[in-house]
């Protein structure tokens, strides 16, 4: 047929193939390899150990520390996010009330929804930076100085309170993306159904329940998987903003830190690639669940 | 009659509540970067025992220009510069290429070399870590920024090839086949046929590329370490992060503030203007 296919399909992959196998692939297969061995980097040599590195880790503290500290972000962070995020969106879509049988969104919607997606473009480790004055630990601070107007006494949010502390930037960054989708699903559910369900005298909190989430059900799984993904990481916002990077003792860890600090910093190459291996797996397994869970009983439109 | 009007009454309250909602969420997220913005003009007392809802007592300009040179903030900024431009053009240029060829050419292998970059999807980039940073270092590029660069263009290639396979399946045939008629290289056919055709696909995937790139700061701060020399070549998440977690109470807090004005200020202009086109293009990836 056409002359000169292959040359042409090869040269346009060998370059874009290379890099990828030398760079993420490799890296890949090696981690697994690497997690079996005592490989300190100090010195070239190392010895093949099986299993022993993922023994250490069960018996590692501060790895079931950060585990638990995954399993809490895993359910907080999609349930404080999504909701706030369907509620915002259905008060943009819909907040004005009914004109005429349609659902219009609030005055201003179009402001709303591009000062709510603003965090999203802003580096991570700046919006942690930032926090740390927001969080500071007496009145200097912007969440205590606000507090203190209701009398209450100065809250030490990183030492005593640092996980939520962490959880509350992750949703101040995360809304705003998910209000914007949610938003563009709801638009795109067909007018006639609410026009029907106003006309039967439904209240929009009714609408809300009844009949915008049922429709959105899709999507909602879809940010479930992907606030899911970001809780496994978490790494950015522990490094700049807890006390100790993951404490104080442990008490904000997750295994991202763990993996920097191991592999990075005191070059433990075996154990740290061990660590990567469980995070991994422990991400592709909420990743299958969720997207199984997902199929099971899904609404369509 | 009195039960309609009851109804608008009820409508009436509820919009009103709605928009404290709506307006209480936009001040928690706009205060945090005044905060910011006002504290580069504070000193340090102001900032550590002051309030924090105070202006500044007067405005000093000169935290500023010690950010930029002092604190290297400006060194940073233009490494940032340079490393996402070279990186997000290269990721669309081997991205667009790959997926190209995968999308519109059969040949054998084909389906392997597409899940093969999917996969990629599916791994945290915390599992090869390590690996990669002994990768990196067999190579001689640690703390190089063309070391950096090729990483960063490995790590969007999954998604820019995911994305870009998608969207090249969707143009036609009829105008390919037009332009084979007339004579036209496989190679010719891709950069004036194909990529101008692709053009909203390819903008989406290169906003994306940009933010996600800019704002990384695991894989700098692990493949570009400190040190005298090393610290020149700093992107600017880590140089500000590295700022912040070395500044003590008696550090030029000022200028952390400025240097982080420094980093937000160019991307709310940035996304103020192009924020239509920045929303869809984040938000693709969900919605595919």
């Amino acid at each position: 047929m056409r002359q000169g296919k292959y040359p042409f399909v090869i040269g346009f992959l060998i370059a874009p193939l290379a890099l990828y196998g030398m760079f993420v692939l490799r890296p890949i297969a090696a981690a697994v390899q690497v997690s079996m061995t005592n490989w300190s980097g100090l010195s070239p040599n190392f010895d093949f150990v099986g299993l022993e590195n993922f023994q250490k880790l069960l018996d590692d503290d501060k790895v079931w520390l950060a585990a638990k500290h995954h399993v809490f972000l895993l359910v907080t962070l999609p349930v404080i996010t999504i909701a706030l995020a369907l509620f915002f969106a259905f008060l943009l879509n819909m907040g004005g009330g009914t004109r005429g049988g349609m659902m219009t969104g609030v005055w201003g919607s179009k402001f709303y929804r591009v000062v709510f997606f603003l965090p999203q473009v802003l580096a991570v480790v700046i919006v942690g930076v930032i926090f740390g004055r927001v969080y500071a630990p007496d009145g200097s601070g912007v969440l205590n100085r606000f507090l203190e107007l209701f009398g209450v006494d100065a809250v030490q949010f990183m030492a005593e309170y640092g996980l939520w502390s962490i959880l509350g930037v992750l949703v101040w960054q995360a809304v705003g993306f998910y209000v914007v989708l949610f938003a563009a699903g709801m638009s795109s559910i067909p007018a006639e159904i609410y026009e029907a369900a106003v006309m039967d005298g439904a209240s929009r909190v009714t609408i809300f329940f009844r009949v915008t989430i049922p429709l959105l059900m899709e999507t909602v799984k879809v940010a479930w998987v992907y606030l899911g993904i970001l809780a496994m990481d978490a790494f950015a916002l522990v490094m700049v903003l807890s006390i100790d990077e993951g404490g104080p003792d442990g008490a904000t860890t997750v295994l991202p830190v763990q993996i920097y600090k191991s592999g990075i910093r005191e070059s433990d190459y075996g154990y740290a690639s061990a660590l990567g291996v469980a995070l991994a797996v422990f991400t592709i397994i909420f990743a299958v669940l969720s997207l199984r869970g997902g199929k099971r009983n899904a609404v369509e439109h | 009659m009195a039960n309609k009007s009851e109804k608008r009454s009820s409508a009436g309250v509820l919009n009103k509540l709605s928009h404290v909602a709506l307006a209480v969420w936009a001040i928690l997220i706009i205060y945090p970067l005044i905060f910011t913005f006002l504290a580069a003009f504070k000193n340090n007392t102001e900032i550590f025992i002051g309030n924090p809802f105070a202006l500044p007592s007067h405005w000093d300009f000169g935290s500023f220009g010690r950010a930029w040179t002092e604190a290297k903030v400006g060194t940073y900024f233009l490494n940032s510069l340079i490393v996402v431009s070279i990186s997000t053009f290269g990721t669309m240029l081997l991205g667009a290429m790959a997926a190209y060829v995968l999308a519109r050419y059969e040949f054998i292998g084909n389906r392997f070399i597409y899940f093969l970059f999917i996969a990629g999807l599916a791994f945290p980039v915390y599992l090869a870590l390590t690996p990669l940073y002994i990768v990196v270092q067999e190579l001689g590029l640690l703390g190089t920024h063309t070391g950096l660069i090729l990483v960063y263009i490995a790590y969007s290639l999954p998604f820019t090839v995911f994305f870009l396979a998608a969207f090249f399946k969707t143009l036609p045939n009829a105008v390919a086949e037009a332009a084979m008629i007339d004579g036209a290289s496989h190679t010719k056919l891709f950069f004036r046929v194909m990529m101008p055709m692709a053009k909203p696909g390819l903008i989406s995937i290169t906003i994306f590329n940009i933010i996600g790139q800019w704002n990384q700061y695991v894989l700098p701060v692990s493949l570009l370490p400190g040190g005298a020399e090393g610290q020149e070549k700093w992107l600017l998440t880590q140089g500000i992060a590295n700022i912040s977690t070395a500044a003590g109470y008696q550090a030029d807090w000022p200028a952390l503030f400025a240097a982080l004005s420094i980093a937000i200020i160019p991307m709310i202009i940035v996304y103020t203007i192009f924020q239509r086109q920045i929303q869809s293009g984040l938000t693709a990836g969900a919605v595919k």
